[in-house]
């Protein structure tokens, strides 16, 4: 009898997985014992930390996407297909074509979803921009390009968003881009959060407030976006800002049929330390999709997927799953257009952000490009 | 360990969610409400008893009780 490992989507969490268990049950795959098949309805795998740079023109959309056939082991099957329904209990996927899929283990990696209409004003041929999607993050670089005096804006509107450092990075890389362009001292740069520091996570909070002061970039706390009107802000605390051009980091949100296949009420439910379903058994969740408590980057999808990959192998050969997943997160930060820094993470650890500096800007650029070797499961 | 009479309209269960998120859930639900309904927020997070109530004063709504249910707290907000 063959074990049938289905992973929904295409993304960070499911390729890496995919890869990950092609090589660690290649003896099984060859037997004929494992299948393994992702279903994604993108022919594209995606790397979405790049549209942060897309803006400033310092990335191309083709520099954000490769076809999964070349990324994705040989012994993985690809279905480009679109899962409209997950039936747990009779271990089955249905997806847009009509067909059904049968599985044993069930992966969901169908990540996070951006919102921007959730925010009246918020997207694409609205006053408020943002950089989450192509055709946005093309329209804000179109707009930035012209820009050339006034306020602009940066609010986080929705929390958790996906890769955390990109809020804080895209003021201080857009104080360095208007000072390389001369325009810096026509233009104001506000940023806003929603709580009362400007950060989720406290080290990264206080490491920014020295350094937004140094490069002039205002701050506003306790800001929660309500609209975006021609040129205003409105916020639920009844606050208004002005500005000549707004950049939202909007809502996110699961898949809906994360919710409908009672996998989870906003965000799919795991364990946060085996990373199985909560609600179903032979279900695991890996990924942005997941309600894990840490942030949603694309390293805990990275790490998450070495103790994935583990548990669900030692099922598979009738073994007890030994290993666990403990929120380990790296996130790079952008301190501008010459340094940048990092933060490592855990469940139960703090990070320590340490100062910026050349090294780490470079090592971020490199990463963004060895990104392609993690994908396919080799570092 | 403490009790109180406050009838909540919805509860929010933040419980097992890391700082910011039971603030953020918080507010997400003030924001779907109507004015006068009571919000009861369960947070694992001791972070919030000090968070909810200052956004709760900046944003103008009431914070009507903070009770200690030994493994988590409920907090009480109306929306006014």
């Amino acid at each position: 009898m063959t074990d049938r490992i289905v992973i929904v989507g295409g993304g960070s969490g499911g390729t890496i997985t995919a890869n990950r268990l092609a090589e660690e049950l290649e003896p099984e795959i060859e037997a004929g014992e494992v299948e393994i098949t992702i279903v994604s309805d993108n022919p594209n795998h995606l790397y979405k930390p790049l549209y942060l740079y897309v803006p400033f023109g310092e990335a191309t959309l083709e520099d954000t996407k490769r076809p999964l056939v070349d990324l994705v082991d040989r012994r993985v099957n690809l279905v480009f297909e679109h899962v409209t329904e997950i039936d747990t209990d009779g271990k089955q996927l249905a997806m847009a074509n009509g067909e059904a899929m049968d599985y044993d283990y069930l992966v969901v990696a169908t990540g996070a979803i951006p919102e921007p209409e959730e925010t009246p004003g918020l997207g694409e041929d609205e006053p408020g921009h943002h950089f989450y999607g192509p055709d946005a993050a093309t329209e804000l670089r179109e707009a930035l390009a012209n820009f050339d005096e006034g306020h602009l804006v940066l609010s986080v509107i929705g929390t958790p968003h996906v890769c955390p450092a990109a809020p804080v990075e895209f003021p201080m890389i857009a104080d360095q881009w208007f000072r390389e362009r001369g325009v810096r001292e026509d233009i104001e740069i506000t940023y806003t959060y929603p709580i009362q520091r400007l950060h989720g996570v406290r080290p990264t909070a206080e490491w920014m407030v020295p350094r937004f002061e140094e490069r002039d970039i205002q701050t506003k706390t306790f800001f929660n976006v309500d609209n975006v009107e021609d040129g205003t802000i409105e916020t639920l605390e009844g606050k208004e800002l002005d500005f000549d051009m707004m950049i939202g980091v909007p809502e996110f949100t699961a898949a809906s049929i994360i919710e409908e296949a009672g996998l989870g009420e906003e965000w799919m439910e795991v364990d946060r330390n085996t990373l199985e379903s909560e609600h179903a058994e032979d279900v695991y969740g890996i990924g942005d999709v997941t309600n894990l408590p840490t942030s949603k980057a694309g390293s805990v999808a990275h790490y998450a997927s070495g103790t994935l990959v583990s548990r669900l192998s030692s099922e598979v050969r009738g073994q007890t799953p030994t290993e666990t997943f403990h929120g380990k997160t790296i996130c790079f930060i952008e301190a501008g257009t010459e340094e940048g820094t990092f933060i490592e993470f855990a469940y139960d650890r703090e990070p320590v952000v340490r100062d910026e500096n050349r090294f780490l800007h470079w090592s971020k650029l490199g990463y963004n490009e060895a990104y392609w070797l993690t994908a396919r499961g080799v570092m | 360990m403490s009790e109180t009479d406050i009838q909540a309209d919805v509860t929010v269960d933040a419980i097992g969610s890391a700082c910011p998120g039971p603030l953020m859930d918080l507010i997400g639900k003030i924001k779907d409400v109507d004015d006068g309904t009571v919000v009861e927020l369960l947070t694992g997070d001791e972070g919030s008893k000090n968070d909810v109530p200052e956004w709760v004063e900046e944003a103008n709504h009431e914070l009507l009780d903070i009770v200690d249910e030994g493994e988590h707290w409920a907090i009480y907000v109306k929306k006014t």
